[in-house]
């Protein structure tokens, strides 16, 4: 005789263990910030947040990697968006959903799961040395840009595509053509997704390191053009943590890396909403 | 007068062909419905007319002349000003009932602030949605009920001035109620406009369609006055059609 779960039964079961999988996962997530900030809050104070940074990070505060990291990341990210918008409006807009796009899609992916060291290599022998762009800003913002562009590409792609056919047919049944419908119906409804990516795009940029240690390098002064050569806080993280220089200053410098994410996702979702709020 | 002429319009998707040589003339300040079952070509002839297929990388041969004037010498933001077209589902743009109504008229002109207040206004007042929507013209529009949503899509393409409206089974989604609004709406209309209104309720076509034309299969089987089509029609597919033995 084979055992036999009622549907009732069954609903409960498929309940909890859905119920468990979400709890382990949220269990894990605040488990590391928790860890993180138990470590690092203690080092918070307002002398950490805008001191220079001495004796390699065993003393002072990691001002000069707030504003490299700050202006790595807005340089990836002004360069990235527009390349990875304008890629997905002429994907989605412009080719028929042939051979190119999927070719393109395909390379985007592929891009996207190779690991940042590669892009790290890539960028220190391309933009470093080649383009004798020495460690910087540039060269550590333009590979993060090389970095997020394929998730900025896919997640716009996906929004764009998100958008009813119907809304296209409307602005052109009113005479709109093809750009004006892009610009003032494609984009505007799209605009939360896109957003999306380049939140997603910031959030990889800001916690790399591996992509900018090689190319922006690991200077400890504060930047003074976007030539100078700064270390990101992930990577001075890194750095104190490696080379075992100060434990109670890496674990600080990981609370701020959170909590700056944690604003930029907080801003920006609320900035999503208005905006979604004001249109729909 | 003869408003939309056309000649010897075919209209493929890849290889289907979804109109065959069509030969139909349209007059101005008539309603002209036109019936047959899916697939017949009905909504193929409306986006051939304002060259919507295009978007649908479908290709026409024939010539369609608006105004004795061949559509392809015209600017395509010219000929879809002056051919509005409004769909079965009604679909508001994201945004105000404002911004839904101002979008065609800004595409083609630079307004200001009064003018723009006036146009739609009045588009609001001709399609019969006025008194409905004037205390809350800046609130989404989605918040309309279907029916008015069907009207604002009307009262957007009126904003535009066109000659000629293209209605694709415009109320299909829409309860009696809503339905007999827009009919009077049309009725009301037709003095300064031209309708093409197809249509799958051969009822609703023998109301208000001044004359009816029959579609199969991509072709055009009768053109008469409605009375004619609707009592005495010529072709026996034609009262098939209509008497409900297919379709």
């Amino acid at each position: 005789m084979t055992l036999r779960i009622g549907p009732r039964t069954n609903q409960i079961i498929a309940y909890v263990i859905l119920l468990l999988m979400t709890i382990v996962t949220i269990v894990v997530l605040f488990f590391i910030i928790g860890f993180v900030f138990k470590n690092g809050l203690g080092q918070l104070s307002l002398e950490f947040l805008t001191d220079k940074t001495r004796e390699m990070g065993r003393e002072g505060g990691i001002f000069p990697s707030i504003v490299g990291t700050f202006f790595v990341t807005i340089f990836a990210i002004v360069i990235a968006t527009p390349l990875g918008v304008g890629s997905a409006v002429y994907l989605v807009e412009y080719t028929r959903g042939g051979v190119i796009r999927r070719i393109i899609s395909f390379g985007a992916d592929c891009l996207a799961g190779v690991p940042s060291i590669i892009f790290g290599l890539f960028g220190f022998i391309f933009f470093v040395i080649q383009l004798n762009l020495g460690w910087s800003i540039v060269s550590g913002g333009l590979t993060l840009a090389v970095m997020i562009l394929p998730t900025i590409i896919r997640t716009s792609e996906e929004a764009i595509k998100a958008v009813p056919h119907t809304y296209r047919e409307i602005s052109y049944s009113l005479g709109g053509g093809k750009l004006d419908t892009i610009l003032k119906v494609v984009l505007p409804t799209s605009l939360p997704g896109i957003l999306t990516g380049i939140i997603l795009g910031i959030g990889r940029a800001v916690g790399e390191t591996a992509a900018v240690i090689f190319t922006a390098g690991s200077s400890l002064g504060i930047p003074t053009s976007l030539f100078s050569s700064t270390r990101t806080l992930a990577v001075h993280f890194y750095i104190l943590a490696r080379e075992g220089i100060s434990m109670p200053k890496a674990y600080g410098t990981a609370t701020v890396l959170i909590i700056i994410i944690l604003i930029v996702n907080f801003v920006a979702y609320r900035l999503m909403h208005r905006f979604i709020a004001r249109y729909y | 007068m003869i408003k939309v002429a056309i000649r010897n319009l075919s209209l493929y998707y890849d290889n289907f062909q979804a109109l065959k040589e069509i030969n139909l003339d349209v007059v101005s300040n008539e309603i002209l419905g036109v019936i047959g079952p899916a697939n017949s070509g009905k909504s193929s002839l409306l986006r051939a007319i304002n060259r919507l297929y295009e978007i649908d990388y479908a290709r026409i041969t024939g010539r369609i002349l608006l105004d004795n004037e061949d559509i392809f010498d015209l600017t395509i933001n010219d000929l879809r000003r002056r051919v509005g077209l409004i769909f079965a589902t009604p679909v508001v743009l994201p945004g105000s009932i404002y911004k839904n109504m101002s979008y065609g008229p800004k595409l083609h002109s630079k307004f200001r602030k009064g003018e723009l207040d006036e146009i739609v206004f009045n588009a609001l007042r001709a399609a019969n949605l006025w008194d409905e929507v004037k205390d809350r013209l800046y609130d989404s529009a989605s918040r309309l009920s279907g029916g008015q949503q069907q009207r604002l899509c009307i009262a957007r393409t009126l904003a535009m001035h066109p000659e000629v409206i293209m209605m694709d089974e415009p109320c299909s989604g829409l309860d009696p109620v809503s339905t007999a609004k827009i009919e009077a709406t049309m009725l009301d209309l037709k003095e300064n406009y031209t309708f093409i209104f197809v249509t799958n309720n051969t009822k609703q076509a023998a109301r208000i369609a001044t004359r009816t034309a029959f579609f199969l299969s991509g072709e055009l089987i009768e053109i008469d006055s409605s009375e004619k089509v609707f009592t005495n029609p010529q072709d026996p597919r034609t009262d098939d059609y209509i008497s409900g033995r297919f379709g």
